[in-house]
């Protein structure tokens, strides 16, 4: 298997962006990506694009051959991957699969979602079919809710408070506030968090990722290649991914996500690095209740003490470790089908030293943890600089 | 839609005799055994308590009408869990272990067509 590292990245500036559709979006980041990568359009010798629900909410589908269109890399070997909301994620696995194995020399990576041209109840909907379609959104399910049950069960179990939550949107809009790629450029205070409009008790408007416009893409090649085009290529020393049952009723616990529990291992055990390494994550914070559970079973923090640590500011930038330093979901924007991408681009800025008034100091390690779902998918990837 | 009508009208699961497990909905496989698992019919009871509970006010399509709804996790005496409403009750009256039961009910209503779909929720069971 052949090592392999990003050599270029982009994004556009995540938001509700009504003046420009889907495929500017893709053809902005590729573009910014393939330009960071210096490499020529007709070297890229195939592109996997992660979106999880163009067919519902602009009408499109076969996406993959539409991005490699505008983005002008035809011909390419172009294929789409969809899980749900990990389908970015997924797409970084699936393109470095394709590099390590040999087949491919030069992948584009891409992730998109344009979720702002169909109206909220629409989206909502259309997000929901991440979940079980029988049994959960026939129900009145919907993707606050889930998250609610688990909210629900972690502050049971573990006396996780509502302003413990409410401190992750804090930090997240904090991160955001110094990215200009983010949706929100303004940081919140918990007393705003705690009284925005319930969405589904006890999460509030501010306890969710908003509905956000982009697209994020990187360009992979073999390691031993990559020094010919950057001085800083970041090599993807782990990856890791894992499902499990597409309804939250299924599963046994509700305050652990297996899946990213097993993809951890994975990715840890390959990368032989563990929790401790890691100065920087990029983790799914769809809920802030998703950014407890994730810091948890990444290993970052014990069971259960993911809230205090995070009301304590032991999660904010450059402290004892560096929790979405790009805004996360909740801050910078959750475009479905980009977030994955986006993580492992702002993960690359970070090891590079490129993030500017957000930048981490002495990381050496980063990871990104990519979900679908309440949880049925999940991906997760560890980066180290290769210069 | 008509596939599920005996698990949706009547909560129809099923059982595996090899490792006793129940499920709902109703399995063909047993996803614990697998090929040495044996599948038969097992209906629920329809009664649990909740395991988690959420006072839903933003709405997908179809459920405008419908909030605020509580939709909740009942963990059935069989074992399974299921996603449902709980009507004719306050939150402040449920909690985490509260006893309920199912009642057939009027589930949605697709807005193209008309077609009204039935199915179960929940109600306390004093
Ligand atoms: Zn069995």
């Amino acid at each position: 298997m052949r090592r392999v590292a990003i050599i270029g990245v982009g994004m556009s500036k995540f938001g509700e962006v009504w003046e420009r559709g889907f495929r500017e979006l893709v053809a902005e980041a590729g573009l910014r990506a393939i330009e960071d990568a210096k490499v020529q359009g007709e070297e890229i010798d195939a592109l996997f694009g992660g979106t999880m629900a163009a067919g519902r909410l602009i009408g499109q589908e076969h996406i993959a051959a539409l991005i490699a269109d505008y983005m002008g890399i035809n011909p390419t070997a172009a294929t789409r991957v969809e899980d749900a909301c990990a389908s970015g994620g997924v797409a970084l696995r699936t393109g470095m699969m394709a590099v390590a194995s040999g087949l491919h020399d030069m992948v584009v990576v891409g992730g998109v979602e344009k979720m702002t041209d169909v109206a909220v109840g629409d989206a909502t909907s259309a997000l929901g079919g991440a979940g079980d379609q029988e049994w959960e959104l026939f129900m009145g399910a919907t993707f606050p809710s889930l998250y609610a049950f688990i909210a629900q069960r972690h502050m049971k179990d573990y006396g996780t408070t509502e302003e413990q939550m409410a401190a992750v949107a804090v930090k997240n809009h904090a991160n955001a506030s110094k990215n200009k790629y983010a949706q929100y450029q303004n940081e919140i205070t918990i007393e705003q968090v705690m009284k925005s409009k319930v969405i589904a008790s006890p999460l509030k408007l501010f306890d969710c990722s908003p509905i956000t416009d982009g697209a994020a893409a990187v360009v992979l090649c073999p390691l031993d290649k990559a020094k010919k085009y950057t001085d800083t290529p970041i090599e993807i020393i782990g990856t890791g991914q894992a499902s499990d049952t597409i309804a939250l009723h299924s599963r046994e616990s509700f305050t652990t996500l297996k899946a990213t529990k097993i993809a951890a291992k994975k990715a840890y055990d390959m990368a032989k690095v563990g929790p401790k390494d890691i100065k920087v994550a990029e983790v799914h914070d769809c809920f802030t209740i998703a950014e407890l559970l994730a810091i948890e079973d990444l290993g970052f923090f014990k069971k259960g003490e993911g809230g205090k640590a995070t009301a304590n500011g032991e999660t904010a930038l450059n402290s004892k470790i560096s929790i979405n330093t790009s805004g996360g979901l909740k801050g910078c924007g959750h475009p479905v089908g980009a977030t994955g991408v986006k993580q492992a681009v702002e993960i690359a800025w970070q090891l590079r030293g490129d993030a500017g008034a957000r930048q981490v100091s002495g990381a050496e390690y980063g990871l990104t943890q990519n979900v679908g779902g309440s949880g049925a998918t999940a991906v997760v990837h560890i980066y180290k600089r290769a210069d | 839609m008509w596939r599920r009508i005996p698990e949706r009208y009547r909560m129809a699961g099923s059982l595996c005799e090899n490792c006793r497990q129940n499920f709902f909905p109703r399995r063909t496989f047993c996803p614990i055994c697998r090929r040495k698992g044996k599948i038969v019919d097992k209906q629920m009871s329809g009664k649990g308590k909740v395991f988690a509970y959420s006072l839903v006010t933003a709405p997908p399509v179809g459920y405008e009408g419908e909030i605020p709804y509580i939709l909740a996790i009942i963990e059935l005496d069989e074992g399974p869990k299921v996603t449902a409403q709980i009507v004719d009750c306050k939150c402040d009256k449920l909690e985490i272990g509260t006893k309920v039961k199912s009642a057939f009910r009027r589930i949605t209503e697709d807005g193209d067509e008309g077609i009204i779909y039935y199915g179960f929720k929940f109600k306390l069971d004093k």
